[in-house]
């Protein structure tokens, strides 16, 4: 509704004569038609949304980044030493200690953790991307009637609980499980497997919980792909193969994009389910924080990882602003 | 010059309070700029339009014309300059308290609304209005547009042009000083269009409400208005009714936007207050106006040659020396009503000519592709423009 | 052409049994007489012995409960919150540090949930100390605390539903309603809620749900004794099966599959009648 423009610019204040005269002319300001002119509806529609994201949004990261480089009392309540300290003289002390995130680097159990939590993001990402595109190019070719049940199918397990739909493949994976039954059963396997707690029940986990996030995207971009491009494509000789890979597959590449950000990055942080189904040897970072704050009151560390974790994810999470900014941008015209 | 001659005459007969030094004018745009960042939408207008006249801002895509309206509308802000509407400044009156009214090129009709709420949504905004007198309101003005019984239909449910008469009536309803009206017609098909002209000119000439009318379509401006304003690069190039814009256009620019012409560059060589020469290299020849031009002598100008203004000729006319040029046919189009003959003539540049098909000919009688012809028009045909 | 369409379509059928044949199990073995839940006790099952368990497990009923005043209020708050940030985002221009306001609303989508946990919850803190300090005020985590980072994380949900919807309908509507003399407050709750009751409706399911299901960030602001179901459910599954889960799972399964099926139903047959009166419209 453009209320920006709506609202008619004032006439600017001049300079100090014109505020004399108008204050011997009138009398004192009168404040409260200040604050009505200027914080008329639109300013204070804005400073809502605002000043909450302001607040528990932006202002708990700089705590936290605060508290990263804070030395930890495991005495304390809370457990760290303040960073910021006025003296007695009426100084400023400032102590910022980076012993947490030199801890963060040379602690094997760390470096470790590092390491395997972005392998398992990057394969699961990898494994979602491989069921996910030929999912959402099926439903994207199907007739409008199929293509609308498909699209509830693939939305309504995102509707009940993450939590229990992990918690589903417990009694799927584990010894005496569903799938070991089965298998047994059916007499492709002598003893049960193993696949509860390993690497491969977190992918599954990962796989299964993420695949709308890779599904949707992906169709929206394919359903929007215009259908004469492939046959013009057939028309000047293309083969089926070679117009996927020369037409569709690049066409699609902000879908890809989108989705494998959109598993990708709460994969890296994922707690739930390396906690339900993963390694018990072998932890992820989000576990690691988890048990540096809750079991060993470490707040620092606990902070440091945060802050890691964020210097991690930061450019992956621009590319996502970036192209969810176009798609709302080209969703306008 | 000849041009403003006419015009005293025919203001004897018509209404056309533009002509009168005296006449108040209604709304005065006065030296309106408009900035956008570093781009100019609107640069310098100003623009007096009178009561109950029809006023169309004509202009292609991105000229300034639909920002100017929308400043009406205070919408926009101007970055300088000010509005006047029955000689009150605009400036400091938001949107919802001008005595304007808009009419959007997508009729911006209101979903969820039927077609009496949408109508009503704008009286009920006014405060003392009775909910009796919002109702018979309602009622005259969908029987004005005559959508009586559509009243309990949503806009879905109504055709284009249905929907094109429930957004005029939302916005007539209000009783506004002034009617703005963005495309009005851009939406419909070219049948229902011609019928909607009549019905616009109508119905604001029986309710005497002034309009100001943005469109792209020459032929709409020129049914409907009673004058044009041109608008190029954010600028008003020329204003004028649709006769003199069409008849006499001031600039390249108007002749090579209203309608087509052919244009012919050259220089003055003889200018006097009767009559003037100028030699084409283009045309290869002499052009002959029986009008002065009072340009600089040896000016680079312009002639603007009508294609419905050139005749042509299978033998040679009398006098060959001006006005005249000799072709050859290289396209013919049968467009029904009229033929369009694009002739190549001697120098290389292609001129276009319509003719009415006022007979039926037989094929020999036709001109033919390929067949030598020549080219003349009167000497009071050539409009000559020095810029 | 049609070895690939075969070839996705299978994968289409993969993929949909790889989401079901889970949800369907835990279904099924929640009316397994067993404790083992997965070993079928064929003897004594079919049972309801589980759902009459469930029922009268206080520990999660008071959970269930806990939960759904948080989820309901979390709802409420982030709709006004997300809605105003996608009215704001997609409606009132540019203005100065928009661009910033946009990254803020957007980044709660994609931030792991470990990370927004610690950061309220340091947060929460730190208010604790200094409102002590300068009011001798005492606040305890729970209900609100978990409210507030709920809100916080969910409106960005809602506030992209409300921008992608409000960027379908081009603005010449409320400017026809400005025009016409509304004011800009009328104008919004007149012409734009109406408009957008599609989008804020889902945006509030939206946010329910996310905040039905929150553990992690849960578990962090909570304070002793407020435990929400998640909590209770993470509690009890962390060392293996349980079958009281299984039909607390079912029934909720339930509830959700009808939810959306209806709603389904009901889009479908608006969408239906709004196309014959459109095509009556053109007709005639």
């Amino acid at each position: 509704m453009k209320l920006a423009t709506a609202r008619m610019s004032r006439a600017a204040p001049g300079r100090l004569g014109p505020v004399w005269t108008f204050l011997f002319r009138y009398g004192p300001p009168r404040w409260t038609e200040y604050v009505l002119r200027n914080w008329s509806g639109q300013r204070l529609v804005i400073a809502v949304p605002y000043l909450w994201l302001l607040v528990f949004f932006l202002v708990p990261f700089l705590i936290v980044l605060k508290i990263s480089f804070a030395e930890f009392s495991p005495l304390g309540r809370p457990p760290y030493e303040p960073v910021f300290q006025w003296l007695e003289e009426g100084a400023l002390q400032i102590k910022l200690l980076i012993g947490s995130y030199v801890y963060l680097f040379n602690e094997p159990l760390y470096v470790s953790s590092w390491i395997y939590s972005v392998k398992v993001a990057l394969i699961s990402t990898l494994l979602c991307l491989c069921l996910g595109y030929p999912m959402a190019y099926a439903i994207a070719r199907a007739t409008p009637t199929y293509r609308n049940v498909f699209l509830m199918l693939v939305i309504l397990p995102f509707w009940t609980s993450f939590l229990l739909r992990v918690y589903a493949w417990i009694g799927l994976l584990k010894t005496d499980g569903v799938i070991n039954n089965f298998l047994l059963w059916l007499g492709i396997i002598d003893e049960p497997m193993s696949m509860l707690y390993t690497s491969f029940a977190v992918y599954i986990g990962i796989v299964y919980s993420y695949l709308p996030f890779m599904i949707l995207p992906l169709y929206s971009n394919l359903e929007k792909h215009d259908n004469t491009l492939l046959e013009a494509a057939s028309d000047l000789g293309a083969g089926p193969i070679k117009s996927f890979m020369r037409i569709t597959l690049p066409l699609s590449f902000p879908g890809i994009v989108a989705g494998s950000l959109l598993v990708f990055i709460p994969a890296v942080g994922e707690y739930v389910i390396p906690s339900l189904l993963g390694r018990t040897d072998q932890l992820m970072v989000a576990k690691l924080l988890s048990d540096e704050f809750f079991l060993n009151r470490d707040w620092p560390k606990a902070s440091a990882v945060a802050i890691a974790m964020l210097m991690l994810l930061v450019v992956p999470i621009m590319i996502f602003q970036h192209f969810q900014n176009k798609e709302l941008q080209a969703n306008r015209r | 010059m000849q041009a403003a001659e006419r015009r005293v005459d025919k203001s004897k007969t018509k209404h056309e309070p533009w002509r009168d030094p005296h006449a108040e004018a209604y709304v005065r745009f006065e030296n309106i700029t408009k900035r956008f960042g570093d781009f100019v939408a609107v640069n310098n207008v100003s623009l007096k339009i009178f009561k109950k006249e029809i006023f169309c801002l004509l202009g292609g895509s991105g000229c300034g014309k639909s920002t100017l309206l929308r400043m009406m509308a205070g919408f926009e802000a101007p970055s300088s300059g000010a509005i006047y509407l029955d000689g009150q400044d605009m400036a400091d009156i938001p949107p919802y308290e001008r005595p304007v009214n808009m009419m959007f090129q997508s009729y911006a009709l209101f979903p969820h609304m039927t077609v009496e709420k949408n109508i009503a949504f704008g009286l009920e905004q006014e405060k003392g209005l009775s909910r009796s007198e919002i109702a018979t309101r309602v009622t005259d003005i969908l029987d004005i547009v005559k959508l009586g019984q559509f009243a309990a239909r949503r806009p879905h449910q109504l055709s284009g042009g249905q929907r094109q008469r429930v957004a005029l009536a939302r916005a007539l309803v209000k009783r506004p000083k002034l009617l703005l009206l963005d495309e009005p017609l851009g939406a419909l098909d070219k049948k229902l269009r011609e019928a909607t002209q009549f019905e616009l000119i109508n119905i604001q000439e029986s309710l005497g409400v002034t309009f100001i009318v943005v469109t792209h379509d020459q032929e709409e401006a020129m049914t409907l208005a009673s004058r044009i304003g041109v608008m190029n690069r954010g600028e008003i190039v020329q204003i004028g009714t649709p006769t003199e814009i069409y008849e006499f256009p001031m600039t390249k620019f108007v002749a090579d936007f209203i309608g087509s012409v052919n244009m012919f560059e050259g220089q003055l060589i003889e200018d006097l207050p009767d009559r003037a020469r100028i030699q084409s290299d283009e045309l290869g020849g002499t052009i002959f106006v029986d009008h002065g031009i009072s340009s600089a002598p040896s000016a680079t100008v312009w002639a603007a040659v009508r294609p419905e203004k050139i005749n042509i000729l299978r033998s040679p006319p009398a006098d060959t020396k001006e006005n005249c040029v000799k072709g050859v046919v290289k396209e013919i189009a049968y467009m029904g009503d009229v033929s369009i003959y694009l002739v190549k003539i001697d120098t290389g540049k292609t001129v276009r000519v319509t003719l009415p098909n006022v007979e039926r000919l037989s094929d020999d009688e036709r001109i033919a592709w390929d067949e030598t012809v020549w080219l003349s028009w009167h000497a009071s045909s050539p409009v000559i423009v020095t810029q | 052409m049609t070895s690939r369409g075969l070839f996705s379509k299978s994968m289409l059928g993969f993929g949909f049994v790889f989401l079901y044949v889970p949800i369907l199990s835990m279904i099924f073995y929640s009316f397994n007489n067993s404790r083992l839940v997965t070993v079928w006790d064929s003897a004594n099952s079919p049972t309801l012995k589980w759902y009459a368990r469930l029922f009268d497990d206080s520990q999660v009923l008071s959970a269930a409960w806990l939960s759904i005043q948080v989820a309901a209020m979390t709802a409420t708050g982030a709709v006004i919150l997300g809605t105003l940030a996608g009215l704001v985002l997609s409606r009132f221009g540019p203005f100065k540090g928009r661009a910033f306001l946009q990254g803020l609303t957007t980044a709660p989508l994609v931030m792991p949930e470990v990370i927004t946990g610690l950061s309220m919850l340091l947060l929460f803190v730190t208010l604790e100390q200094l409102l002590n300090a300068a009011f001798g005020w005492q606040f305890d985590r729970g209900v609100m605390t978990i409210t507030i980072a709920h809100i916080t994380f969910t409106m960005a949900y809602v506030t992209v539903v409300v921008q992608s919807r409000l960027a379908s309908f081009d603005d010449s509507l409320e400017e026809a309603a400005l025009d016409l003399g509304a004011r800009p407050a009328r104008v919004f709750f007149r012409i734009t809620v109406p408009l957008i009751l599609p989008a804020i409706l889902s945006g509030w399911l939206l946010a329910f749900t996310l905040s039905w299901d929150d553990l992690v960030v849960t578990q962090f602001v909570s304070g002793p004794g407020s435990n929400t179901l998640p909590m209770v459910i993470f509690s009890r599954v962390r060392l293996g099966v349980s079958p009281v889960v299984n039909a607390l799972a079912t029934i909720m399964v339930l509830i959700v599959a009808l939810g959306v099926i209806l709603s389904a139903i009901l889009m479908r047959r608006q969408e239906q009648r709004r196309k014959r009166e459109e095509q009556m419209a053109a007709s005639g």
